[in-house]
């Protein structure tokens, strides 16, 4: 598979000239599409018109019940409605635009031209993003000329920037995503099923937004935006890296072929045997197995770690950004002294902690399952993520243990000692096969958006999987059911123990 | 002009196209015949700088279709096996497009389109819908796109797949002159008949891999076997059979008729009528008993 060259076509007055004639010709052909223009008129003029109607009304009505604030929140959060729905049209043009071209068997004709893939790729990208942009701009100036008219309104400037900047990076984001289904599936209706990886993930960040626009938190909204702007440059990465002539040519059906999907995850996951140079393949049944356990632990795992140095890497700047939020909250929100009394803590108060109701029972299995669950989840997670959100799940306790370290310090305790009676004991076990999971999840995360030259998208991910699986087995596990062991036989003793004593 | 080494294309385990070897020099037509999923769309997709051939080489108007895509795709006009039009633009619009996308200016393009639409009697289409074109029409537009920037090698998928024999003719023709202009043209048909009427020389394929190759009267020979000649007489037979058995070997003969094979007619046939004229025998006609290039393409496919 050949990424574009992408320094190549930078930047040249003809490769932008080639571009423009590409998104020139696009754009004028979904213009002509009534289906298209259609949706896209009522909802730039009529439905912001309506909104702002709606605003109007709707200000009186709660004001008349005392609660204006209601109000004031709804006008920005319309704001993002009339933005957001002509963008969703973009999803529909982005979708349709290689796959549908191939369908009309217009594609070949449009490949055998000069253009290089990187040119055609942003020309479609910008063909679908900018006429639904524009019409989210618009049905903003008419939604709040409609209520500058009807209520003398107008939006802070920080408002205003942000629904812009939220509405363009949701739009690039979208598209970005659409163009690479488009690219990759084989009928229209394909990649109308495969949307779904886009519009639900979508959908929830706007049922979010819609909850942090009530509160009228937007710091909170610029990080969201911040977030949606590496998600856009992950996604357009992964479509200049995806998309190429072969591809889009050499792909004909879709066929779920499980047998080949099964090989495939069977020649990444088995691994040769090995016991120190001898010739294992013809010694007894003992001499197989041990080769079979010392190929796996001592040759392959190590290799199949250091192949995932990157993933470590960034699992280890989520530990430090873990570190850091958790004692940057303990500064920020002190605990009371009493909440943390470690001299009196007994052996009741760790077997009492499935009554704060969050907490899982305080047994080796119940532990167990509990640290595999999350480590299962961080890998659902990343698998729709790219692999941060499995980054961010195991920041999360991180964080929680560091806001209690930093709370013990001011508190007069010895941080290190609480992090070395509380977590070390089964942390040694537990950290690393935290670390390994999650790292292995982010190469799963990712294997979408870069596959080897000469691999398919498919193929990377089944062997991220197959790997996963392996490392996951292998090494996670047992780790976890130590851990689980020590932490609920041997770490309370340690710290009562230690904190128990006087003096301390 | 197209010159190609070993060529060969696989999709994951399936090998497309398998070790071609082929050259196609300037004002040649090459017809690449073969059945459904032989190899021929992905062949001329990968002398048309579309594919990435696996292994091998393909060098087209001078440039590597592997290290100069870009180039080769310049210097390359590609009919392809369907027009795919858009259909809600017009004529002008649809071929100011293509132009732009291959350099041409506004002006330029104008010009050569108009030019070829003439040709081709297409010019009421210019400001069309294509929409609104028949079949036929949208395959003449589909090969004025191709033919636009004026290109030295042609690959034709089909050119006349959905035309009525009138255009068909116009389309034929416009090939013949691209011929006399020294481009290359590599055809890739169905339409046997049309392959022997416009190709210089045929390559049959199969399975990826090229089976027979060359000239459509070296094919009849190499598959078919000798030319086997037809004598018309005025009288019967029975009185020269003696004398021309003596010339070739007679492989029959009815009343006024006898039939005999050659492998070199440019000889023994000017022998055979001086015999005859020697000997007052009142010769009709002599010709080459007609084989099409269906029985060779048959026979290739059968054997193979």
């Amino acid at each position: 598979m050949a990424a574009i060259p992408w320094k190549k076509w930078a930047g040249t007055d003809e490769s932008i000239k080639a571009v423009r004639i590409l998104v020139r010709r696009e754009i004028r052909d979904a213009l002509r599409d009534w289906r298209i223009v259609t949706p896209i008129v009522i909802l730039t003029l009529f439905f912001p018109a309506l909104m702002s109607f709606v605003a109007d009304l709707a200000l009186d009505w709660v004001a008349r019940y005392g609660a204006p604030i209601i109000g004031e929140r709804i006008i920005p959060f319309l704001l993002m409605v009339v933005g957001f729905f002509p963008i969703s049209f973009s999803l529909v043009i982005a979708l349709e635009t290689f796959v549908g071209e191939k369908e009309r068997n217009s594609l070949e004709p449009l490949l055998a031209t000069p253009l290089t893939d990187a040119q055609l790729y942003m020309g479609k990208m910008l063909a679908a993003m900018v006429p639904p942009l524009l019409a989210a701009y618009l049905g903003f100036a008419v939604y709040l000329a409609g209520l500058y008219f009807f209520k003398g309104w107008t939006p802070e400037w920080e408002l205003l920037v942000l629904m812009i900047a939220l509405t363009t990076a949701e739009g690039l984001v979208m598209v970005s995503a659409a163009v690479v289904l488009s690219s990759q599936a084989t009928s229209v209706r394909a990649a109308n099923l495969l949307a779904s990886f886009v519009i639900v993930p979508v959908a929830l960040l706007l049922q979010g937004e819609a909850i942090i626009m009530f509160y009228a938190n937007y710091g909170v909204l610029w990080w969201i935006l911040l977030f949606l702007i590496v998600v856009d440059v992950i996604l357009v990465r992964m479509g200049v890296h995806l998309f190429n002539r072969e591809e889009l040519l050499g792909r004909e059906i879709d066929e779920l072929n499980l047998g080949s999907v099964w090989r495939t995850f069977k020649t990444h996951f088995v691994w040769e045997r090995w016991f120190f140079g001898r010739d294992v393949e013809k010694g007894p049944f003992w001499l197989k197995l041990t080769g079979t356990i010392c190929g796996l632990y001592l040759r392959e795992l190590p290799a199949l770690l250091r192949r995932s140095w990157l993933a470590f890497v960034l699992v280890g700047i989520g530990i430090c950004g873990a570190v850091f939020v958790g004692c940057d909250l303990a500064a920020r929100y002190n605990l009371p002294a009493e909440a943390l009394r470690l001299e009196e803590l007994t052996p009741e108060v760790f077997t009492a902690l499935p009554d704060w109701g969050w907490l899982p029972n305080f047994t080796p299995l119940g532990i167990f399952i509990n640290n595999v669950r999350a480590l299962v989840l961080a890998w659902l997670l990343a698998i729709f993520s790219f692999g941060t959100l499995a980054v961010a799940l195991l920041m999360a306790p991180l964080a929680i243990v560091f806001f209690f370290a930093a709370q013990a310090a001011r508190l007069g305790y010895d941080p290190f000692l609480f992090l070395a009676t509380f977590v070390l004991p089964h942390g040694l076990f537990e950290l690393p096969a935290a670390i390994i999971a999650t790292a292995l999840s982010v190469r799963l995360g990712a294997a979408l958006m870069s596959p080897p030259r000469g691999a398919t998208v498919g193929e990377n991910w089944l062997r991220a999987l197959a790997e996963f699986t392996k490392a996951f087995l292998a090494l996670t596990l047992p780790l976890l059911a130590l851990a689980a062991v020590i932490e609920v036989y041997i770490t309370p003793l340690i710290v009562i123990l230690t904190f128990s004593r006087p003096g301390w | 002009m197209i010159e190609l080494l070993n060529l060969t294309k696989k999709f994951d385990d399936f090998t497309a196209v398998d070790r071609v070897t082929l050259s196609v020099a300037a004002g040649e037509i090459v017809a690449l015949l073969g059945p459904n999923g032989a190899g021929k769309t992905t062949t001329v997709r990968m002398i048309g700088g579309i594919l990435r051939p696996t292994e091998g080489r393909a060098i087209v108007a001078g440039y590597d279709v592997t290290r100069h895509p870009r180039e080769v795709r310049r210097r390359v006009g590609f009919l392809t096996e369907h027009p795919g039009l858009y259909l809600r633009m017009r004529g002008r619009e649809y071929l100011e497009f293509f132009g732009g996308l291959m350099g041409l200016t506004a002006r330029e393009t104008e010009r050569r389109a108009i030019e070829l639409l003439d040709k081709l009697d297409m010019r009421e289409a210019w400001e069309r819908r294509m929409g609104t074109y028949s079949k036929g029409m949208r395959q003449k537009m589909a090969l004025v796109r191709a033919l636009l920037h004026d290109p030295p090698v042609l690959l034709l998928d089909e050119p006349t797949s959905a035309m009525d024999p009138h255009s068909a003719r116009l389309v034929r023709d416009a090939i013949f002159t691209l011929r006399d202009h020294r481009r290359t043209i590599m055809l890739c048909t169905h339409n046997l008949t049309e392959a022997e009427t416009l190709a210089d020389r045929i390559a049959i394929i199969r399975r990826g891999r090229i089976v027979a190759l060359g000239s459509i009267a070296e094919l009849k020979h190499r598959l078919l076997g000798p030319p086997v000649m037809e004598l018309q007489l005025a009288c019967p037979v029975d009185g020269v059979l003696d004398l021309v058995s003596n010339v070739v070997k007679i492989d029959g003969y009815g009343d006024r008729w006898l039939r005999y094979t050659t492998s070199d007619p440019q000889v023994t046939n000017p022998r055979v009528l001086q015999l005859l004229a020697s000997h007052q025998a009142p010769v009709v006609t002599l010709s080459e008993l007609p084989r099409s290039l269906e029985e060779v393409y048959l026979r290739v496919i059968e054997e193979m």
